[in-house]
């Protein structure tokens, strides 16, 4: 790994007497390992390794940035990305104060990924393998693994000198089935921020989702239209990044005049009975970590309190063009970009209802289950959902083939009539933005229940 | 690199060096004004290995250390897969067109100018809206060897300009925008200027529109949105021989609508997805997937066409240095001889869309698209009468492109990977609030 002592030095020095409001330096050092199967073969194995860094330089309001592998002459890059920052600057710098700090920061583990043998890896793959080709019907599989370990040290011309640590790992199960010419895929996607350890038990959920898989070839599609859905906890995290989460990104929202109008803190969005939290600080899932990537302190916003907008996420810029506080947020997928506002752990917190309440008291409608992905206009959003049922006579009924739901934030958050209370988080996600993707963060819920969402169908 | 292949060789029977740098200047603006400028510079270099037989893979961005690159390719070949194919060896490559020194050339006070200048015309259509753009100029270099003989390299240019528009009223908001990129210098903004002015003039009213099944005219941009990724995939040669694309067993089957052809080409000068070779150093060609609505290729890099029992179609590509994988280079759907004008008059009740959002999310790979219309009109009786929200469109490409009521006379490039016209659809699914 880096010689740290020589780079802070070097970094220092390169830092010492810019002409600008603010400059910052991020150096970052990777370990990653992958292994992909396609079908019974193993297809793809492979390491990497990458070291690089940039430098972000703010005057008068304007930035330049300059990224890197070749880590030699750094304070011409510095002067760089300074006179980048002149050529763009025309006005006063905004940026929120934050103390300096200096820490070292190295992960919690129970069982460092980076460290189990490939050996070990391949055959716990193998096994899951064998529970899908056991199953009848199906056509082929993908599995992906893959984990990475980085250092980053992040410096900046205010004194700050941060080194953090992170691991993350994530697979992602793909099961196909086919029938003639249709075919049915069940998706699983599992992350964890550093421990290997629930790579080990998905056995049950591997099996469920090949039976699934082939199940879905005699499943009929809903039709399209407005019901009565219910999310579980999966799908009702991805509902909250998705159609609020994003909307709280301050960068969306700090140079639009008419964005802040409705975004106003104070607006009631949903019942008394909704909260929505973003929180690096949360500890232990894979959207938690000490600093962000300007330095500052995570924290945990309260987006929704009580079904009033009360937060949003900031980076230090936003922050102080809002004139609000720093919330930790300015994330960078890595040093080959400039960080801006992203999400960490995003979650609506549990409530009262039990499920069998939630589901007992609908005549027709849809419970949707897991997660293929999701995406936002701001105002309109979409998400779909791996699995999906009927809901009849207050139960749960037939299995539907996969149905994606939309709906606008402004009338959809009013619609959610109960709340469960049976908090789950999912680390399955990566999340993108810009070219910025996939940024590893959690998402998480109780089961929720929706009137009136748009679901697209035959 | 001569010296990563040395190293390589001595360890095992085959090797493989790919290097790749880049070095990229975006301009970016936000909220109208210019907010940012940038310097990127990447290189890295990855090592394929057959060793006893098996592959074995590294990548790293530190130049300096081949023994680390060569023990790490050791080390994955241990578990890797039976390679099934042979490296191309020296050979002639195509005379394909990519860089034009033009475009290092360029200042960057005229790439600001030329966002400024977007920025302006477009706010003179429409004060109120709020436009987030970028102009980006980068020069690139790919040097491929490998122990066959085999050795390619070339230098690219490309050149992009984008400009995305939010539009606000009340909690209503308009999405706006067009992008165009090149490997020549890009001069002309008055086209981008005038496509998202024209959005704009379009989407003044709203109409409203009930849940049922429509006749849907796809844009380019709406091809893009709708039908690209399952088509993409379901001629992906890696997806083929693993017997889930649905195109399988059925080549030479008639299967679209008998107007339609599509093909893969990465021969088309200073097109940002052409050059002389793929990832792998096998020559780039223009490949036929659709011709008159019969299947008629996929796409393979050489260890998917080994696998397969067929050829390359020099489609390997690496995602930032990593393994060898087919995937698309651009596709291009041929003209048919509708006039857009025409396909919009001879429609009684329908839809034009131009962007669908999450279309991608759901069953893809079976062909399925469903997707929110963030960009879309209302036809009635001949006419775009306004835009429509919240709705929803969804079908399935091998029931869409099987019947077309028309397909559009003038193709026109989205972003750098696909050429298409407007495409008419008789009936697609729609669901709405309205």
């Amino acid at each position: 790994m880096l010689a740290t002592e020589e780079i802070r030095q070097q970094i220092g020095r390169a830092l010492k007497g810019q002409l600008a409001d603010y400059v910052e330096i991020r150096i970052e050092e990777r370990e990653a390992s992958r292994i992909q199967y396609l079908g019974r073969e193993l297809e793809d194995i492979g390491r990497s390794t990458s070291l690089g860094g940039n430098v972000r330089a703010l005057v008068k309001g304007g930035w330049g940035f300059v990224s890197f592998n070749e880590l030699g002459e750094l304070r011409g890059k510095v002067e760089l990305a300074v006179k980048q920052a002149h050529l763009v600057g025309k006005e006063a710098s905004k940026f929120a104060p934050v103390a300096p700090v200096v820490d070292v920061v190295e992960p919690q583990m129970r069982e460092d990924p980076t460290t189990v043998p490939l050996a070990r890896k391949k055959s716990l793959l193998d096994e899951y393998n064998e529970i899908i080709w056991s199953t009848p019907k199906i056509q082929t599989s993908v599995i992906t693994y893959g984990d990475s370990g980085k250092r980053v040290i992040f410096a900046n011309s205010e004194g700050s000198y941060i080194e953090q640590t992170k691991i993350d790992l994530s697979t992602r199960i793909v099961v196909i089935a086919r029938d003639d010419g249709d075919v049915q895929q069940v998706v699983l996607s599992e992350g964890s921020s550093g421990d290997f350890g629930f790579m080990e038990g998905l056995h049950e959920e591997v099996r469920q989702a090949a039976r699934r898989a082939v199940a879905l070839l005699s499943a009929p599609q809903v039709r399209g239209g407005e019901y009565t859905v219910v999310l579980d906890p999966v799908l009702a995290g991805v509902f909250a990044h998705e159609a609020f989460g994003h909307l709280s990104e301050s960068d969306f929202v700090y140079e639009n005049e008419r964005l802040k109008d409705i975004m106003v803190l104070g607006r009631k969005f949903g019942g008394e009975h909704l909260n929505i939290v973003d929180g690096a600080s949360i500890p232990g899932l894979r959207g938690s970590y000490k600093y962000d990537d300007e330095g500052v302190p995570a924290t945990k916003t309260y987006l929704i309190r009580e079904g009033m907008l009360v937060g949003r996420l900031h980076s230090r810029e936003t922050a102080a063009k809002m004139g609000e506080k720093p919330t930790g947020n300015a994330r960078a997928l890595d040093y080959r970009h400039p960080p801006i506002v992203r999400m960490s752990n995003t979650l609506i917190e549990p409530g009262k209802v039990s499920f069998e309440e939630m589901i007992g008291e609908i005549k027709e409608g849809v419970y949707v289950k897991n997660w293929y992905g999701g995406m936002t206009s701001m105002e309109m959003f979409t998400f779909s959902a791996g699995e999906a049922y009927l809901i009849r006579g207050g139960r749960v009924a037939e299995l539907l083939r996969p149905v994606v739901l939309t709906g606008n934030v402004f009338t959809t958050l009013e619609n959610i009539d109960a709340i469960g209370n049976d908090l789950e988080m999912n680390q399955g996600g990566g999340c993108g933005k810009g070219a910025q993707s996939p940024l590893p963060v959690a998402n998480g819920s109780p089961h929720i229940r929706i009137r009136r969402c748009l679901l697209g169908g035959r | 690199m001569e010296n990563i292949l040395e190293r390589a060789k001595k360890v095992a029977e085959e090797a493989e060096v790919f290097l790749a740098s880049i070095s990229e200047t975006p301009v970016g603006f936000e909220a109208n004004r210019l907010k940012m400028l940038e310097t990127r510079e990447s290189t890295s270099v990855s090592l394929r290995i057959i060793k006893e037989g098996k592959i074995g893979f590294s990548t790293t961005t530190k130049l300096n250390d081949p023994d680390a690159l060569v023990r790490m390719a050791v080390e994955t070949a241990q578990f890797g897969v039976p390679a099934r194919f042979i490296l191309p060896s020296a050979q002639l490559y195509p005379q394909i067109e990519v860089y034009d020194p033009g475009v290092e050339a360029i200042p960057i006070e005229n790439m600001v100018e030329m966002g400024d200048s977007l920025i302006t015309k477009i706010r003179g259509h429409t004060p109120e809206i709020l436009c987030h753009a970028g102009v980006s100029k980068s020069v690139g270099m790919v040097n491929i060897v490998n122990s066959r003989g085999g050795e390619a390299s070339y230098r690219k240019s490309f050149f992009t300009i984008g400009i995305e528009g939010t539009l606000i009223r009340d909690t209503d908001m308009l999405f706006v925008g067009e992008i165009d990129s090149s490997c020549r210098p890009i001069r002309d903004v008055d086209a981008l200027a005038d496509t998202v002015i024209e959005q704009l003039e379009l989407a003044k009213h709203t109409a409203s529109v009930s849940t049922g099944r429509l006749p849907v005219i796809l844009t380019p941009r709406g091809v893009r949105s709708a039908f690209f990724t399952p088509l993409a995939l379901a001629f992906n040669g890696r997806v083929v021989v693993q017997g889930a694309s649905p195109l399988v067993g059925r080549q030479g089957r008639q299967l679209f609508d008998e107007r339609l052809s599509l093909w893969d080409d990465a021969t088309i000068g200073y097109r940002p997805a052409s050059r002389p070779c793929d990832d792998e150093g096998v020559p780039s060609q223009r490949t036929a997937l659709i011709e008159g609505g019969v299947v008629a290729n996929f796409l393979y890099d050489l260890q998917t066409a080994a696998l397969a029992a067929s050829r390359s179609t020099g489609s390997g590509n690496r995602a930032r240095g990593g393994m060898p994988t087919p995937s698309v280079s651009a596709l291009v759907i041929e003209e048919g001889d509708t006039p857009f004008e025409e396909m919009i008059r001879n429609m009684r009740e329908g839809l034009v869309i131009d962007m669908l959002i999450g279309a991608e999310q759901g069953n893809v790979l079976g062909g399925e698209f469903s997707g929110n219309v963030l960009l879309g009109y209302k036809v009635e009786r001949g006419e775009i009468v306004g835009r429509v929200k919240d709705t929803m469109v969804s079908g399935n490409i091998y029931h869409a492109l099987k019947e077309l009521v028309a397909i559009g006379r003038e193709a026109k490039w989205v972003g750098g990977v696909l050429k298409a016209p407007a495409l008419y659809c008789p009936s697609l699914a729609v669901a709405s609030r309205g």
